[in-house]
């Protein structure tokens, strides 16, 4: 247990350095949420002064959607098939998979907040329980990180990698997406997190099914 | 003897069918608002279901089963299932879609459960499509095994879970009351149930003799090679 811990601890930092060092994924990232926010922007605020907060919403949480999947769905192709089968002479496979889960949570975690800002700063920000939508925002980074790293994962195999993890994701984020839209539309409305306690719970569990699941399939896909 | 002890729930089941249609077609229903006539089509549109979550479930099962055995004949057990139970959510979709148009009026409600179905079917259908998109036998095999598994759960917390915080049309969820409290009077009790048994022999029944064909064609692909 204890080795495993340091395992995914230097998996980990191994995702951080790797990161730090080709930076422009992450501004590539960051600027596709820049652009595709302005894009929001131009095509419904611009034109119509207000947005109803349903819209609003949604539109957030379907660029957080198409973003975690540009994101998460390269998490597994960048490296080398030589390199993943070094790591699989090293450690174990749910070490890699609940490091991936770490920093790819961290950085949807990281683009939803940066993701939030720009989007009330040009598209006005009409919720009315902020700590309620940052709940959300956390809930869903962790379980959009966990559900899409596996199936990231399951998508690297195949050879047409990127059609195959839209196919694969759209459907399945699904149930948590509607979760997470239920939630946050509470949080918009400006109900207290006490009164939305079953939500979070079934997302929390939700998010922990997944993460579980996650563990107990990856070292069948990692398997050569 | 033996061959009566293998086969005789598929003379069973055909025999329960025989008697839903009958019953369900010319057998007394309790008169009720809104309802009327269409309450027939419990018998119809539910144990769709009721066989389709028996299929799924029993095609994760043999998921589980390969992943821990490796034996192809597992995977393709597993598949099968998944086929027929597709089958099922279609019919079970179509009977559903007539009742609404008769009860709620369209053919295609704006109903979570409908929806939920609706995701999950496409969820299976991409469960095709990673089986097509993988050559290699055996890593199509571990794959779509392991995406089994987890749509299964995705579609359970899906069916089950979602429509019981939201508003639906169908009884049992979102305040209405479920078929139990409705009275579901005893007599129609007495169709359901056997309908139930009566429609999972049939999907089994149909599910084996697709496994059936599926070895056959395996054994026959591989006296080719050879």
């Amino acid at each position: 247990m204890f080795k495993m811990l340091q395992e995914i601890k230097v998996l980990f930092q191994k995702e951080l350095q790797l990161e730090w060092r080709q930076k422009y994924a992450v501004h590539g990232l960051l600027l596709y949420l820049a652009s595709t926010i302005f894009v929001c922007y131009l095509s419904f605020k611009a034109r119509q002064e207000s947005i109803s907060p349903i819209t609003w919403n949604a539109l957030f949480w379907i660029i957080l959607l198409f973003i975690a999947i540009n994101a998460i769905g390269k998490s597994f192709t960048q490296e080398s098939a030589q390199r993943g089968l070094f790591y699989y002479t090293l450690v174990k496979p749910e070490s890699v998979i609940y490091s991936k889960i770490l920093y790819n949570s961290l950085l949807m975690l990281g683009i939803s907040l940066v993701g939030i800002i720009m989007y009330s700063w040009v598209m006005g920000n009409p919720v009315g329980n902020m700590t309620l939508y940052i709940i959300a925002l956390v809930l869903g980074a962790v379980g959009f990180a966990s559900t899409l790293s596996l199936v990231g994962g399951i998508a690297a195999q195949a050879e047409n990698t990127s059609t195959l993890m839209a196919v694969l994701s759209f459907p399945i984020i699904i149930p948590l997406l509607l979760f997470l839209l239920k939630l946050s539309k509470s949080a918009m409305d400006g109900i207290s997190i006490s009164e939305n306690w079953d939500e979070i719970s079934v997302l929390a569990s939700l998010d922990i099914i997944v993460v579980v699941l996650s563990g107990i399939l990856f070292p069948y896909i990692w398997r050569h | 003897m033996e061959t009566l002890k293998k086969h005789y729930w598929k003379g069973a089941g055909m025999i329960l069918l025989v008697y839903t249609m009958y019953m369900g077609f010319l057998g007394h229903v309790p008169r009720q608002p809104i309802l009327n006539e269409t309450v027939r089509n419990l018998y119809f549109h539910v144990t769709m279901w009721f066989s389709m979550i028996a299929l799924l479930g029993v095609s994760v099962y043999h998921s589980i089963q390969y992943l821990r055995k490796s034996d192809p004949m597992h995977d393709l057990k597993s598949n099968a299932y998944v086929i027929t139970g597709l089958v099922f959510a279609t019919l079970g979709l179509l009977t559903g879609s007539i009742w609404a148009k008769f009860t709620w009026g369209d053919w295609w409600t704006n109903d979570p459960k409908l929806n939920s179905v609706a995701i999950g079917m496409l969820i299976y259908l991409a469960y095709g499509l990673v089986r097509s998109s993988l050559p290699d036998e055996q890593q199509k095999a571990r794959i779509s095994s392991v995406y089994n598994i987890f749509a299964f759960i995705i579609f359970m917390v899906l069916i089950w879970i979602l429509p019981r915080m939201t508003d639906s049309l169908h009884p049992g969820n979102g305040g209405n009351p479920g078929f139990n409290s409705m009275d579901l009077d005893n007599r129609m009790r007495m169709v359901f149930y056997p309908a139930i048994l009566g429609w999972m022999s049939l999907g089994f029944w149909y599910a084996q003799l697709r496994i059936r064909i599926r070895k056959i064609e395996v054994s026959l692909e591989e006296k080719e090679e050879a």
